[in-house]
């Protein structure tokens, strides 16, 4: 039993947050967002050269071969930091690849995707497919099969999240991607996780400048930490990040080696049940504690609430995995 | 990461699974109430076996676990259904005398406690004191080698099986700081002067009392510590032991059996539902319970105040659970009062043992730095 990161995990996690520390502060992130496309060619082209854009992958395709876990590390820091650039999507439709693809897939596609030189994007229908604006390659899972798409047309809007997403319109049918069972399922799964480990590091934002905030600002002349109303509230907050980040670490543990397909979709469920709830628990109560502050763009905090909102219902909202969990 | 326990944490889970197997009496297995002679029949076999008590010295009886084994033992404990451990003697006034008390105190009460020999409660709470535990007026003034004691408990827990009770007790009500006017006295529940009053809860069983001293005589060799130095003593009981305050083992049990009890009502997806968040919720305590336990391994130190979380959540989850229970049977049934019974005993989980409310103080304090 250990619930540590692993030393070369905590160094690839702390230079993420240090590089998003120095370069991908809430101004820098304004800025990426004023942009026209919503995204930084340069930010990717900085996660490349960190190996994050190979981490997942295999060494034969200049990856590092990373798990859930490993990557729990990088977008717990994306989380906190709200990062934009569609990582988590590109990475998925990567590993349903390595999966599932044939050998010609992999080598014409792996090794540009680790390099930072091709970026992709992870569709489970035509409508809203986050990172499909700057995909070369869209994987697309329907009706329990995977497809690889290089041909499509988008059209790109921002999600309430601040992500570059799009209506794709396929053409054609796309290569066959996986016939073995399963791939689809541990894909999904994986993103859920993840998902979960990403709202983790904005519910750590979300806890910490909340607490911040109680302790300096002040009104009836002391601060309103000082009000037990308000400490309670503050409390249930922090305990529900602390419950939301044990079952993070339940779901990417399973996913990287869980005793059955079973197993790990019903801690997968249990972790996406728990983390929207304190999502939806945490980003709310936060807000409120801000007060009117909380509710204008220019705190952390109200982006911050978008994310949790976005993120507490994507890989399936709650009603949908508490309907897997309790057929599990 | 990894959440799993390791080869020799899950071979002792097996040995404490089969020993527990294979000597728990089934007449004792996961009843409502137990009887005082129930209750003693298994602490004595658990003291033959050398387990009552894993956490005391080694020297005393102790087994010299680490904490994830035991955490492991009573999680075992409550998933097997046993009688509970009585925490009075065993967790509370062992662990004071073996941190504070005389060599004479500790040679007197801890074989006896050990053994089951003598039954031990506890008398903090007083009628204007429950919270605000240092407001406390009972008296002890020094005679001569005797105290003598005056005032009132109130809330002893099984009281009425006890031979002995711990108090704090006011020695000097001059103090400006109230919390340095009280001491911490050990009072043999035959002396003359008390007398007991049950308080019936709301679930008609009798577990908790009143109880009143009148001139009650207290030998001054009872008095553990020094006089008016109570509150450190009290402080350091509060600190101890509190890592399994979130009752996993039994509300893992009490999920199994409702699962058992109701498979009909798993077809209501309203009521599943709301099990399953508990459910949920259980997964997410167990496993924070686990990041304590393996954040006081590596960096040594003891738990923080945080891990007062461990009860609120528990204790929701425990109430949860009952009422769970409750809804999925016919309210007007015969079969059905065991289940209101309990749900009915477990409001007062969360007012027990520092009120959530309490634990919801410390933490903002402690952890927050409100």
């Amino acid at each position: 039993m250990n619930f540590d990161y692993n030393e070369e995990q905590q160094l690839l996690a702390d230079s993420v947050r240090r590089y998003l520390q120095k370069d991908y502060d809430f101004e820098a992130r304004k800025k990426i967002l004023a942009t026209p496309q919503g995204w930084s060619e340069r930010v990717w082209a900085n996660f490349a050269e960190m190996g994050l854009t190979g981490l997942p992958l295999s060494p034969d395709y200049g990856g590092f071969g990373g798990g859930a876990v490993d990557l729990m590390s990088v977008v717990e820091a994306f989380g906190e930091a709200l990062v934009v650039e569609p990582y988590l999507p590109s990475m998925l439709a990567a590993a349903a690849i390595a999966k599932g693809g044939t050998q010609e897939q992999k080598q014409a596609i792996l090794p540009a995707v680790a390099q930072g030189r091709m970026r992709l994007a992870f569709a489970t229908g035509e409508r809203g497919v986050i990172g499909a604006p700057l995909a070369q390659r869209i994987v697309l899972a329907r009706d329990g099969r995977l497809t690889l798409h290089d041909k499509f047309n988008v059209a790109a809007y921002r999600t309430v999240d601040d992500l570059a997403a799009g209506d794709v319109a396929f053409q054609g049918k796309g290569e066959p991607l996986g016939a073995a069972g399963g791939v689809l399922e541990e894909v999904l799964d994986l993103g859920a996780a993840l998902s979960c480990a990403e709202a983790v590091g904005a519910l750590k934002f979300a806890c910490d400048t909340t607490l911040e905030y109680l302790k300096t600002r002040k009104q009836f002349g002391v601060p309103i930490g000082a009000f037990q109303a308000l400490q309670h509230r503050m409390v249930d907050m922090f305990i529900s990040y602390e419950q939301a980040r044990s079952m993070a670490c339940l779901a990417c543990s399973k996913v990287d080696q869980a005793g059955s397909a079973q197993d790990r979709a019903r801690s997968v469920s249990a972790a996406k049940i728990r983390i929207a709830d304190a999502a939806r628990h945490v980003s709310q109560e936060a807000v409120q504690l801000h007060g009117g502050m909380g509710m204008t763009e220019e705190l952390k905090v109200s982006h911050t609430f978008r994310r949790l909102t976005a993120l507490a219902r994507r890989f399936g909202d709650v009603d949908e995995h508490l309907e897997r969990f309790a057929s599990l | 990461m990894d959440l799993n326990y390791s080869p020799e944490e899950l071979a002792f889970r097996d040995e404490v699974r089969s020993w527990l197997a294979a000597n728990l009496p089934q007449e004792l297995k996961d009843k409502a109430h137990y009887s005082k002679e129930e209750l003693m029949r298994w602490h004595r076999i658990l003291a033959a076996k050398g387990w009552v008590a894993p956490a005391w010295p080694k020297d005393w009886g102790g087994t010299g676990w680490s904490a994830v084994q035991r955490y492991i033992y009573e999680e075992e404990l409550g998933y097997a259904g046993t009688p509970p451990i009585i925490p009075f003697g065993i967790n509370m006034c062992a662990p004071v005398l073996i941190a504070f008390g005389t060599d004479a105190q500790k040679k007197r009460f801890l074989p006896r406690i050990y053994n089951g020999e003598d039954f031990w409660c506890q008398g903090y709470s007083e009628p204007g004191s429950g919270s605000d535990l240092a407001s406390l007026k009972t008296k002890a003034v020094k005679e001569g080698a005797h105290y003598v004691v005056n005032g009132q408990k109130i809330w002893t827990t099984l009281a009425h099986y006890a031979d002995w009770i711990f108090c704090l007790v006011r020695t000097d009500p001059t103090v400006e700081k109230r919390q340095e006017g009280i001491s911490f006295l050990l009072i043999d529940m035959k002396s003359l002067g008390i007398t007991l009053r049950p308080l019936m809860l709301m679930d008609g069983a009798h577990h908790v009392n009143e109880v009143f001293f009148d001139d009650v005589k207290v030998p001054a060799d009872n008095l553990v510590h020094k006089e008016n130095q109570g509150w450190t003593v009290a402080k350091y009981l509060l600190g101890y032991e509190r890592m399994n305050t979130g009752r996993i083992g039994e509300s893992k049990r009490e999920l199994r059996k409702l699962k058992e009890r109701f498979p009909e009502k798993m077809k209501d997806v309203r009521w599943r539902d709301r099990l399953s968040r508990v459910e949920v919720e259980l997964m997410a305590l167990e496993i924070t319970n686990l990041r304590f336990l393996d954040r006081m391994r590596r960096t040594g130190q003891p738990p923080g105040a945080d891990v007062s979380m461990l009860k609120i959540k528990g204790t929701e989850i425990q109430q949860a659970l009952t009422e769970l229970a409750m809804q999925a049977a016919d309210p007007n049934a015969r079969e059905t009062q065991a289940l209101e019974r309990r749900y009915l005993d477990m409001r007062k989980t969360t007012i027990y043992a520092g009120s959530n409310e309490i634990q919801r103080n410390i933490i903002a304090k402690m952890t927050l730095g409100l």
